[in-house]
């Protein structure tokens, strides 16, 4: 069964992955470090005053996702990198696509792990209720990191071989993730509040024909992309 | 073997401007003073064909980009990279005019409205691309990398349009023909065919540079293998 064998491709290279990541732990655990500093200051610029801190929440919660989750994506290839094995798993047999989703599933597991950090950091430090819809929240999250993981994965297979790579891979990606950072601020704002509006929905399909688009896209354009 | 532009390419590019300057002429001679912007309004003569020429630089991006996928001819890379650099221009040139013309009309530089914020993401797509372009050494590398980071960025704009047009909205409806009072129209067109002229002689110069360039990098490459 071909589609067996890839699903065990794609599931090798993300225990690969992972498994590195939990041995050394260093990159986890700097990454989210990190997430939490930009969050203590950026309440320390905006705050003292809770009011304004709940309000500015969603958004410094999404901004520290952004800037720590942009040195998850660039490390995922980096490590290959550096022992020269990129080349070795691409002359391995099978589609290239599997490369792709393998990377992608990683990063996944990877910075929703961090998100949580982040969340549940946010949750305390800025002084956040849990809303009843907490559920619909949760989707909304899911929803934006499936849309940051699947461009940030795309952009890192390209800017981590280039030189500059730090400042690549935001200068690329930052750009393409406003309508996700739109969509999933707006929508968890609404969601915190009691959205009388029902402004939540729309941007709630937004983000799934983001993702849909993009996920598309970027199977198409990887194997395109990954040739060395 | 490189051929060098035939003199019918300068002799376009003279007509051109002289186009662009007689358009002007005409449209700042026959539009009269407006009820409420006054003689503010003869910045739409150069503000709105710019736009639209920098859109239609992004939609030659998008087709060279695809083109060159399919069918990997290094010349396609090249109009592609001409073009993004001829749209991040008139992308840059739109902002300006628009706040040169927001200042006294509006009262501000700017407004996070969804044209103006659309189009400045759509501009820092431009420069990711050619920032891109510059960071890669390898020809076919660089050009398979950015024809998929020009292609997404053009599949990203009408979602980064309609996501910050949700998010909120202030704009004026846009100035076409059908908006306006006839007395501006034909300004309006003219110009717009003097521009039009004017980026179709600035992709095809930028083009001409590129190819020119290409073949001494592939001259010293021969020569540095030994070859002549």
């Amino acid at each position: 069964m071909a589609w067996k064998d890839d699903w065990r491709r794609v599931r090798a290279i993300a225990r690969k992955d992972l498994t590195t990541e939990l041995r050394a732990k260093a990159g986890f655990n700097g990454v989210a470090s990190l997430a939490v500093t930009i969050l203590i200051l950026l309440g320390l610029a905006l705050g003292p005053d809770g009011e304004a801190l709940r309000n500015a929440a969603v958004g410094a919660v999404w901004l520290a996702t952004l800037f720590s989750g942009v040195l998850a994506f660039n490390r995922s290839f980096q490590v290959e990198l550096e022992s020269g094995a990129l080349e070795p798993l691409l002359l391995y047999p099978g589609p290239r696509w599997t490369i792709f989703a393998g990377k992608l599933l990683g990063n996944l597991v990877f910075v929703s792990l961090m998100v949580a950090v982040v969340m549940i950091v946010g949750i305390v430090l800025y002084g956040i209720t849990i809303p009843d819809r907490w559920p619909t929240l949760l989707g909304v999250t899911a929803l934006g990191v499936v849309g940051l993981v699947v461009l940030g994965t795309f952009y890192a297979s390209m800017a981590s071989r280039s030189r500059a790579r730090e400042v690549l891979l935001p200068l690329l990606l930052f750009p393409m993730l406003v309508p996700v950072l739109l969509a999933a601020t707006t929508a968890s704002k609404a969601l915190l509040g009691a959205d009388l509006m029902h402004e939540s929905g729309a941007w709630i399909r937004l983000l799934i024909g983001y993702d849909i688009v993009f996920l598309i896209a970027t199977f198409i354009a990887f194997e395109h992309v990954i040739e060395a | 073997m490189y051929q060098p532009p035939p003199r019918a390419s300068a002799l376009f590019g003279g007509i051109a401007f002289i186009a662009v300057i007689a358009a002007q002429a005409f449209a700042i001679m026959t539009s009269p003073a407006e009820g409420d912007m006054g003689h503010l309004q003869k910045i739409m003569y150069v503000h709105v064909p710019a736009a639209w020429m920098a859109f239609i630089s992004f939609f030659v991006v998008l087709v060279f980009s695809i083109l060159y996928m399919v069918r990997k001819r290094e010349n396609d890379d090249l109009i592609a990279a001409s073009a993004a650099e001829v749209g991040a221009v008139f992308t840059g040139l739109t902002l300006a005019l628009g706040m040169i013309w927001g200042r006294p009309a509006w009262g501000v530089w700017w407004v996070w409205d969804a044209r103006l914020t659309s189009t400045l993401v759509l501009f820092l797509i431009f420069v990711g691309y050619l920032a891109l372009r510059s960071f890669v050494d390898d020809q076919s590398q660089r050009a398979r990398w950015s024809a998929a980071v020009g292609a997404f960025g053009a599949i990203n704009v009408p979602i980064v349009y309609m996501s910050v047009k949700w998010w909120r909205t202030l704009h004026q409806p846009p100035s076409s023909p059908d908006t306006l009072d006839p007395a501006y129209t034909m300004g309006l067109r003219l110009n717009a065919i003097a521009l039009l002229l004017v980026t179709i002689y600035f992709i095809r110069k930028r083009y001409e540079i590129a190819r020119l360039e290409r073949a001494t990098e592939h001259l010293a490459e021969s020569v540095a293998m030994g070859g002549k």
